[in-house]
């Protein structure tokens, strides 16, 4: 038997089992819905207008964090590679809140921005972050010490030596940081939005939580995911690709 | 250590400026704490158990959802190593599984298992099972062959082959995924106690912001940031003690 039907038998077992004990009545209405429910939500979910315009508000958040936390990530990596003191003297720092949740310092930020889409944007950005600079910093000191040179004794100006030497030998974990990053921003401004917020699919989900809309919950979280996972397998083949 | 000294030296600087910022009126005290507010803050918090027995919380959960986690995942991470098809089908999933936003999947935990530990440590559970998995089989891939072909040339049977060779050389990599998996654990748990005001270290950061006591805020949330650089500082130390050398 190949890894292949391994793999379709245990999600065709999964589903049966699923379905058998959604309609068991073991637990309790909805907790585990069966399939046609969620398919029949995912149904109206995405022909919903309002869903597209939570899906806005989200991706916004994502994208413009994203964008902040990366370049933000990218300069800060690059400023504690190529100067070992200063890299030395913040690392305790960066890797101790790179560590901690994120989600934490959402009380933070929102005394800092407010309630709204800032604050889950300036999570997106500061959880993005970490993972760029830290990411970025030890791609940086493992920078091949003869390219250095050879720029050098091109005589090469700082801009020439960003440009021509360090960008393209950084290319490969510049793709990386930013499948990193994504995927905690994605996390980030998501949660965020489902402790506090009035827009986006963070909010939709906790909305259906709250009223007990289970299949709807489900219907929300596997477009999420769908688009999260497919994104980032995406970003995986362009990495692939070089 | 003179990079130590600076690293201290500049979080005294950002802590004088943020003072003085404060107290000059340029940023209010309901936005940032004056450093000076922290200490005593802190020791209210501490006379009315909003330190240690949060921290001891959390900390039983993220041990919990570890235990829990290694006694499944060890034995998967074997049988995806011993099995090959098995692994060939399977670890790709637990691969993406482990770049997957799974913790955004805590709504679903809360209708099946109610707003509790069991959401908490069931978090922190999947949380550290994925990198367990995935270590122990690396482990196990990684155990060299001539280990195993002198196991095999003094007739050892396959079982002791598994337990006197492949197990005891795959220790330090099973350690490796244990330990991930623990801080995995800590910080989605407190990540999760902080989302639904439920716990430890993570709820008191939440309460804190809700009652409005900023100084208790940075407080807690600042000592989430210790505890857990704490945890990853020491299992790191012990890990490079514990690696045969």
């Amino acid at each position: 038997m190949a890894a292949t039907q391994i793999r379709l038998l245990t999600l065709v077992s999964i589903l049966i089992i699923w379905e058998l004990v959604a309609r068991s009545g073991l637990l309790y209405q909805d907790v585990v819905p069966s399939l046609l429910k969620i398919g029949k939500a995912f149904g109206f979910l995405l022909i919903d207008p309002i869903t597209w315009r939570h899906f806005a508000v989200s991706a916004w958040e994502i994208g413009a964090g994203l964008a902040i936390g990366y370049v933000l990530g990218i300069l800060f990596g690059l400023a504690a590679g190529t100067r070992r003191f200063f890299g030395a003297a913040v690392a305790p720092y960066v890797d101790g809140i790179a560590t901690a949740p994120k989600i934490v310092f959402l009380p933070i930020v929102m005394l800092l921005v407010g309630t709204g889409i800032g604050s889950k944007l300036a999570l997106g950005a500061l959880s993005a972050f970490f993972p760029v600079a830290i990411n970025m910093a030890a791609s940086v000191r493992h920078i091949n010490p003869t390219f250095v040179r050879v720029g050098q004794s091109f005589r090469l100006s700082r801009w020439q030596m960003a440009t021509r030497i360090y960008l393209p030998a950084l290319r490969p974990s510049l793709v990386t940081s930013l499948r990193l990053g994504f995927g905690l921003a994605v996390v980030g401004v998501l949660l965020a939005e489902i402790k506090l917020s009035n827009a986006g699919l963070g909010f939709l989900a906790n909305e259906h939580y709250s009223h007990y809309r289970v299949p709807d919950l489900y219907a929300v979280l596997v477009l999420v995911f769908i688009v999260a996972v497919g994104l980032n397998s995406l970003m995986g083949r362009f990495a692939e690709r070089r | 250590m003179k990079e130590k000294l600076a690293g201290v030296a500049g979080l005294a600087i950002l802590a004088i400026v943020l003072e003085a910022v404060v107290r000059a009126g340029w940023i209010s005290p309901l936005v940032v704490a004056p450093p000076s507010a922290l200490p005593a803050a802190f020791i209210r918090m501490w006379d009315e158990g909003f330190i240690l027995h949060p921290v001891g919380v959390t900390l039983a959960q993220a041990f919990t959802a570890t235990v829990a986690a290694a006694l499944i995942g060890i034995p998967w991470g074997y049988l995806l190593w011993r099995k090959p098809l098995l692994g060939e089908a399977y670890t790709p999933w637990i691969g993406a599984a482990f770049a997957a936003p799974t913790v955004l999947l805590f709504p679903l935990f809360l209708v099946l298992f109610g707003r509790g530990y069991a959401t908490t440590i069931f978090v922190g559970f999947i949380a550290a099972v994925i990198p367990i998995v995935l270590k122990t089989r690396e482990a196990f891939a990684a155990v060299p062959k001539v280990l195993l072909d002198v196991g095999r040339s003094f007739r050892l049977p396959e079982s002791g082959l598994v337990r006197r060779v492949a197990f005891p050389a795959a220790v330090p990599g099973i350690f490796t995924g244990m330990r991930l998996g623990l801080i995995y654990a800590l910080v989605n748990i407190i990540g999760m106690e902080f989302l639904i005001d439920f716990g430890g270290l993570g709820r008191i950061a939440s309460e804190m912001y809700f009652r409005f006591e900023i100084p208790g805020m940075y407080v807690a949330i600042i000592l989430i940031v210790l505890v857990s650089w704490t945890f990853l500082a020491v299992l790191s130390r012990l890990e490079t003690w514990l690696r045969p050398r």
